[in-house]
């Protein structure tokens, strides 16, 4: 009851905090979308953090390096420091001055006028919102399954039906889905994009400081530092993935288990040589077949899981956080920039808030490996680390608030983004700049944005089960398959409409396809193990290249406004 | 320093993240953090450092200017 106190107490702090910034709205549409370009290098670094960073960063890593070990670090955070650092520096600042020029608020109206094609934003704007509507999904889906287990045991007179019968009495994830939709809704409908960027700011610090908080108790938990690397799962000489340690909840330590707890044995492995080393601490792939009990029948079974990651796959996932470059949230974050220096803090500094949130992630996951049953669903290790070996209410109560944080800081930027494209793209491009006045353009982004987030709480309910990591690859595929439009549109001055509908199509087409393929969500690779997102990039690389070239050069009007006669990068 | 330098560097961190010599190093750094792991937490700081280099030595001057320039263009819907 406390942890649950603790965590509306936070949600108030955050209603509050979208009252205050409400006070600093001018009024004006300009305003409500990007912050009138006012937004300083602090607060931009901030909201594009944690913008980027959501249930996928806290629970999604967390889980995945349960699943498969440290390669998860390299496989999605150090690469993204990387590409995000280079996106920022080469597409953010160059979007936000065309922004800044010529009073764009969203990608449709800069592709419009680059690809001179109103049609082009017509075939944007479904495909954009379809993509975006998962990475909505994963944020509702990461709270709900967070915030059940620290409650458990709070109410067990009202909630009887809990998912698993050990959080009996814990907040239904239906129930968090909908506090924590009407929250953002509330500070995003009356804030807009400030409102969004004070919210994420206060946020963003708040999950980065109880990440850390949250790794130091669970080090203390299990025993230091030194301790903790040996908990993780080990392979034995007769190929046994064993548990080593315990942690006993009466004494509240670690306790070694004699002999070795079995929790699932060695399938296949490339390597022979791994008698007594822990393979969540390297990368290479081993197929194993864990036991696992099923929480409401108590019936035993047995599942394979791959541990490690295949080269090919790690390589591939190169891909992936192209995606940012194409996020039309980011973009409107980058357009309430105040000048293109406000840029120079979030290049530098971006790798080092990713790697401040995802080492301690990645870390707990791994040593989650030695201490929980296998058969755990990779979503929930988080909260059940910290209900394991944190135990106090309070700071349980606190870490999930940061969790909470992590998740609400993009769903902010993503409702308020849907709502600016569909009112700015299609409402007030088709009706005409002088048919409404600014105050009736707000409420229109407004209303739609209260049915996005509506239609999206009912479809998180529908898809409750999802794996919140593979939902988001899918999602974030999708946008790098469509990277090569804003690149070339960016970049080649040889790059047509005709060229950028082919590409979206090649994009549309291939994503579609192995999206079904995967049984629409799954995990999958092709081939040695490249990730779907590779070859959807290159289908849509190809047509805009070859498209393009075949196809008449834009005109010299248009030449001149995308590509004026700035020093070359 | 040209932008050309900064391009090379990218591409050298894009090879050195591909750490193939410590794939299946399950050695745990002071006891504690795992090599790999140990490796892309420091490759994550280079990437830091190399934003810096691309901000003192190729930042966009000219699209700066571009941009503040008084010669605002709105064809926005708005």
């Amino acid at each position: 009851m406390t942890t649950l106190l603790v965590i509306v107490c936070y949600l108030c702090l955050l209603l509050g905090l979208g009252f205050f910034s409400s006070r600093l709205f001018r009024g004006t549409s300009k305003d409500y979308f990007v912050a009138s370009h006012s937004i300083g290098p602090f607060l931009l670094l901030m909201s594009v953090f944690g913008t980027t960073m959501t249930a996928f960063a806290l629970v999604g890593s967390t889980g995945k390096s349960f699943e498969r070990g440290i390669g998860t670090y390299g496989l999605m955070a150090s690469i993204s420091g990387l590409v995000h650092a280079g996106i920022f520096f080469l597409i953010g600042i160059r979007l936000w001055a065309f922004g800044k020029k010529y009073g764009y608020i969203t990608q449709i109206q800069f592709f419009r006028a680059r690809f001179e094609s109103d049609g082009l934003g017509y075939l944007l704007f479904p495909i954009l919102v379809l993509l975006v509507v998962p990475y909505l999904l994963i944020g509702i889906i990461g709270a709900g399954k967070t915030i059940e287990p620290v409650t458990a045991g709070a109410f067990t007179e009202i909630f009887t039906n809990p998912t698993a019968p050990q959080w009996l009495g814990g907040v239904p994830p239906w129930l968090t889905g909908l506090v924590v939709s009407l929250v953002v809704l509330t500070y995003v409908f009356m804030g807009g994009s400030r409102g969004a960027a004070y919210a994420n700011t206060f946020q963003t610090i708040v999950f980065m400081l109880m990440g850390v908080v949250a790794f130091v108790y669970i080090i203390n938990g299990l025993g230091g530092l030194d301790q903790a690397g040996r908990v993780p799962a080990r392979i034995t000489d007769k190929g046994i993935i064993v548990q080593d340690y315990r942690f006993d909840k009466k004494s509240r330590e670690l306790v070694k288990n004699e002999p070795a707890k079995p929790i699932g044995r060695v399938i296949d492995s490339q390597n022979s040589n791994f008698t007594d080393k822990h393979p969540h601490l390297s990368r290479t792939p081993i197929k194993v077949e864990f036991k696992k009990k099923n929480p409401k029948t108590g019936e035993i079974s047995s599942f394979e899981r791959e541990l490690g990651i295949p080269f090919i796959t790690f390589v591939s996932y190169f891909f992936i956080p192209l995606s940012v470059g194409m996020f039309p949230h980011l973009f409107q974050h980058w357009l309430t920039a105040k000048s293109a220096k406000a840029f120079r803090l979030t290049v530098i500094a971006h790798p080092l808030c990713i790697m401040i949130v995802w080492v301690p992630c990645v870390l707990v996951g791994v040593w989650a490996s030695g201490v929980l049953p296998p058969g755990m669903p990779p979503p929930a290790v988080l909260s059940a680390m910290l209900n394991l070996l944190v135990g106090d209410p309070v700071l349980t109560g606190l870490l999930t608030a940061g969790v909470l944080a992590a998740i609400m800081s993009s769903l902010d930027s993503q409702f308020l983004c849907l709502g600016t494209i569909f009112t700015n793209d299609i409402v007030v491009h088709r009706a005409g700049k002088n048919k409404y006045s600014d105050k009736q353009i707000i409420m229109i982004a407004r209303v739609f944005i209260v049915v996005i987030v509506a239609l999206t709480y009912a479809l998180a309910m529908w898809a409750k089960n999802a794996n919140v990591f593979d939902l988001a690859v899918w999602c974030f595929s999708g946008f790098s398959a469509l990277f090569p439009i804003i690149f070339a549109a960016l970049y080649w001055k040889r790059a047509t409409k005709q060229g950028a509908v082919a590409s979206i199509i090649a994009a549309l087409v291939t994503w579609v396809y192995f999206f079904h393929l995967s049984g629409y969500g799954g995990e999958m690779v092709i081939g040695p193990g490249i990730i779907p997102a590779a070859v959807c990039f290159g289908a849509a690389a190809i047509a805009m290249i070859i498209v393009s070239l075949m196809t008449k050069p834009p005109s010299e009007e248009t030449l001149k406004k995308f590509f004026p006669q700035v020093e070359k990068l | 320093m040209g932008k050309k330098v900064i391009w090379f560097l990218f591409f050298l961190l894009f090879i050195l993240h591909q750490d193939f010599w410590w794939w299946d190093d399950s050695y745990l750094v002071l006891d504690a953090l795992p090599v790999g792991l140990a490796f892309h937490a420091g490759f994550s700081i280079v990437c830091a450092i190399l934003g810096w280099v691309a901000i003192k030595y190729a930042w966009p001057h000219e699209l700066e200017q571009f941009a503040e320039e008084d010669n605002h263009e709105k064809k926005a819907s708005l």
